[in-house]
């Protein structure tokens, strides 16, 4: 909620010092958000395919260690192609935890999770196109593989 | 209208077709593929309406020529810098860094500041850290900040003098 005390005081301020700013930045306001509006509710159609096709269990179900580099790839494709807040996807990686997964497959799923966004490239793509938005997201794929690795190191689960 | 503004409302209207269907015959999936939009929705349409207000008031008040000098082709590293605290601000997910992003980059931020910003949003979002660290551990998250930055900002800066000098250029939105 403080992004919308933010925004009214910021509003507040502006309206102190230009009506006519504010009544233009409300209109920018009204047609950026127009204009992305599509591809906002087309993300929401797949994340709520995705959510009912990959649900919490399964993830929890899957991560469930035998070999830990399958389970790091198995991982960092179930969390770039899912789609959770960060209140969500916290408490299940400390639930993963106490089950006994590894940090290292706890990474590949979360930093997947936050730095690719199959289910988010309706937007992406919207400003950066698609040849640009699979690049960066490849990118980031390979960044979020690194630091597991590097996490797998850091607290002793290979080499 | 554009190919893939058609494709899109093709497949939303072909969804919600699917979702009647489903409720029509009582198929359970459909409610729970429903249930899941709803509440997704919810989160989401809290957040947009007072995001995008601050993205306008960005684009009235913030002079071109405050970004160019923090953010554009003359900040050097210290630009980058700026970025990643600005990214740590982000509220909701990294849905909402690309329309920021898009504001930044009309008002004369360079390409690899984008990037840059894109992936700091991801990493280290301040909200979403303090959660990462209460569940896993501050070990955790420090390592993660350290291999992951200093990769973002150095593919970044690739990424992005690559598509400048080939002329890229983001588009409105649409």
């Amino acid at each position: 909620m403080y992004l919308y005390i933010v925004a009214g005081l910021v509003l507040l301020v502006s309206l102190c010092f230009s009506r006519e700013k504010t009544v233009r930045s409300l209109k920018i306001a009204a047609r950026r958000f127009i204009k992305i509006l599509p591809a906002f509710i087309l993300m929401l159609v797949l994340v709520s395919v995705a959510l009912y096709l990959v649900p919490d269990e399964v993830i929890s179900h899957y991560l469930g260690g035998r070999n830990i580099f399958i389970d790091v790839i198995l991982a960092s494709s179930l969390g770039s192609i899912t789609f959770m807040p960060g209140f969500i996807a916290f408490p299940l990686a400390g639930i993963l935890l106490q089950k006994g997964v590894t940090y290292m497959v706890i990474a590949a799923f979360t930093t997947t999770l936050m730095m690719v966004g199959v289910l988010t490239v309706p937007i992406e793509k919207a400003y950066f196109g698609l040849k640009v938005t699979v690049i960066r997201n490849v990118i980031g794929f390979l960044i979020a593989l690194t630091a597991a690795v590097i996490i797998g190191i850091a607290f002793g689960e290979i080499l | 209208m554009k190919r893939s503004t058609i494709i899109t409302v093709f497949i939303i209207a072909g969804y919600f077709v699917f979702l009647g269907v489903a409720w029509l015959m009582g198929y359970n999936p459909g409610q729970q593929i429903w249930h899941n939009f709803t509440s997704f929705a919810v989160e989401m349409f809290k957040i947009l309406p007072g995001a995008f207000i601050l993205i306008g008031l960005f684009e009235v008040w913030v002079k071109r020529e405050t970004v160019e000098k923090h953010l554009g082709e003359k900040s050097g590293f210290k630009g980058y810098l700026w970025v990643i605290l600005l990214s740590g601000t982000l509220v909701g997910g990294l849905y909402l860094a690309f329309p920021v992003a898009y504001s930044l980059y009309s008002k004369g931020a360079k390409l690899s500041v984008i990037f840059t910003y894109l992936g700091a949003a991801a990493i280290c979002r301040v909200p979403m850290t303090v959660f990462e660290a209460s569940f896993l551990g501050i070990k955790f998250t420090v390592i993660r900040w350290l291999v992951s930055l200093p990769l973002v900002i150095i593919t970044s800066m690739l990424l992005g003098n690559y598509l400048a000098r080939r002329g890229y250029k983001l588009s409105a939105g649409e």
